[in-house]
């Protein structure tokens, strides 16, 4: 039951939220709750390819490949490799999520996980294009410059900031693993 | 340009697993488990999510965005679509026009870049799924840093441009 709770707690506050604002103003809950419809089917029309994608890369991708591309040891190699895949993928931020977990579940060095994430979250070559016509191509290469140095500073200030217990927790605690065993 | 991203992500996942099927089959299926099993483990938090995004942008539409940052907002608008942009996660495909239009009614060019950047790499709402694969303590810096940041790159624009 507590374990029930505990996987439903968000869902049920949000949904919680929903129905107070069904009950307190119908016409905005009932628009935001179609919308929130038709987005989910897009979410998952975007999810599938990306969690086969992670489910083939859990099987085939062996720990000691991805710990030579993105591990501890990896230098700048690694880095200019978390930078591209993050770069090459336009998927949202929570859609990322999962890939970061089985980056981080293989072996790959925490600074170059958050790369990964920043770069994709904020530095997207597909929507590049998009950015630069309708904002202007100077603003676009500005800020996608700045973003870059920034990228990289956030992902090694956190890197810095978490101890080694940190550390390790965070490639325990991946609940996948858990998954996994069943 | 995502419905294009889109089928090429269709592509390269149904060639690799084609590819996984055909070299052997017992993994294939294995893989496929496990991708279902992880999904379905995050599969309430995600749904959650999406209910909340979608009471936040009925709430806070383009136009209520437009008001709320103004013309001429200086450091306060900027903090305030600071805000905006970390608590809503409004896709890059929505949030690049909605930009282009503050711009042409004179919304500062460093407002913009603060919401770009925070719109992007903040996320409030997908918070308690990060805390899930980073960790409470990686996801809340990061996040805050990147809040930070955001400051850094509207400076850097407003320097140059």
């Amino acid at each position: 039951m507590k374990e029930v709770i505990k996987r439903y707690k968000y869902l049920i506050v949000v949904l919680a939220l929903n129905l107070l604002v069904i009950t307190v103003r119908p016409e905005t809950g009932i628009a935001a709750c179609s919308f929130s419809g038709r987005n989910l089917l897009n979410f998952l029309v975007i999810l599938a390819p990306v969690f086969i994608l992670i489910g083939l890369m859990d099987i085939w991708v062996e720990r000691e490949l991805m710990i030579r591309i993105m591990g501890n040891q990896s230098g700048l190699r690694g880095i200019l490799a978390a930078f591209l895949l993050g770069t090459i993928t336009a998927v949202p931020l929570y859609a990322l999520l999962p890939v970061a977990g089985v980056l981080l579940r293989k072996g790959s060095r925490i600074a170059n996980v958050l790369i990964f994430l920043c770069s994709s979250a904020a530095v997207r070559i597909p929507l590049l294009l998009f950015e630069l016509s309708s904002l202007g191509w100077e603003f676009t290469l500005v800020r996608c410059a700045a973003n870059i140095v920034v990228i990289f500073a956030i992902a090694f200030i956190v890197d810095w900031l978490l101890s080694e217990e940190d550390k390790e927790q965070m490639y325990e605690s991946d609940d996948l693993e858990k998954y996994a065993k069943n | 340009m995502d419905a294009v991203f889109t089928y090429i992500l269709y592509g390269i996942s149904l060639g690799l697993l084609g590819l996984s099927f055909v070299k052997d089959k017992k993994k294939t299926a294995m893989s496929l488990k496990r991708a279902w099993r992880m999904f379905l483990n995050v599969l309430p938090q995600f749904v959650a999510i999406l209910f909340l995004v979608g009471l936040l942008l009925t709430v806070l539409n383009p136009s209520a965005i437009r008001q709320i940052i103004g013309v001429d907002s200086g450091w306060g608008g900027m903090l305030i679509t600071a805000f905006l942009g970390a608590v809503t996660l409004v896709p890059a495909l929505i949030a690049f026009p909605i930009a282009a239009e503050l711009l042409r009614n004179g919304a500062g060019l460093m407002q913009l870049a603060v919401f770009i950047t925070t719109l992007t790499t903040v996320g409030l709402v997908t918070l308690p799924l990060e805390i899930k694969y980073l960790g409470k303590k990686a996801a809340i810096l990061r996040n805050v840093l990147a809040f930070l940041f955001s400051f850094t790159v509207a400076a850097v624009v407003g320097l140059l441009l």
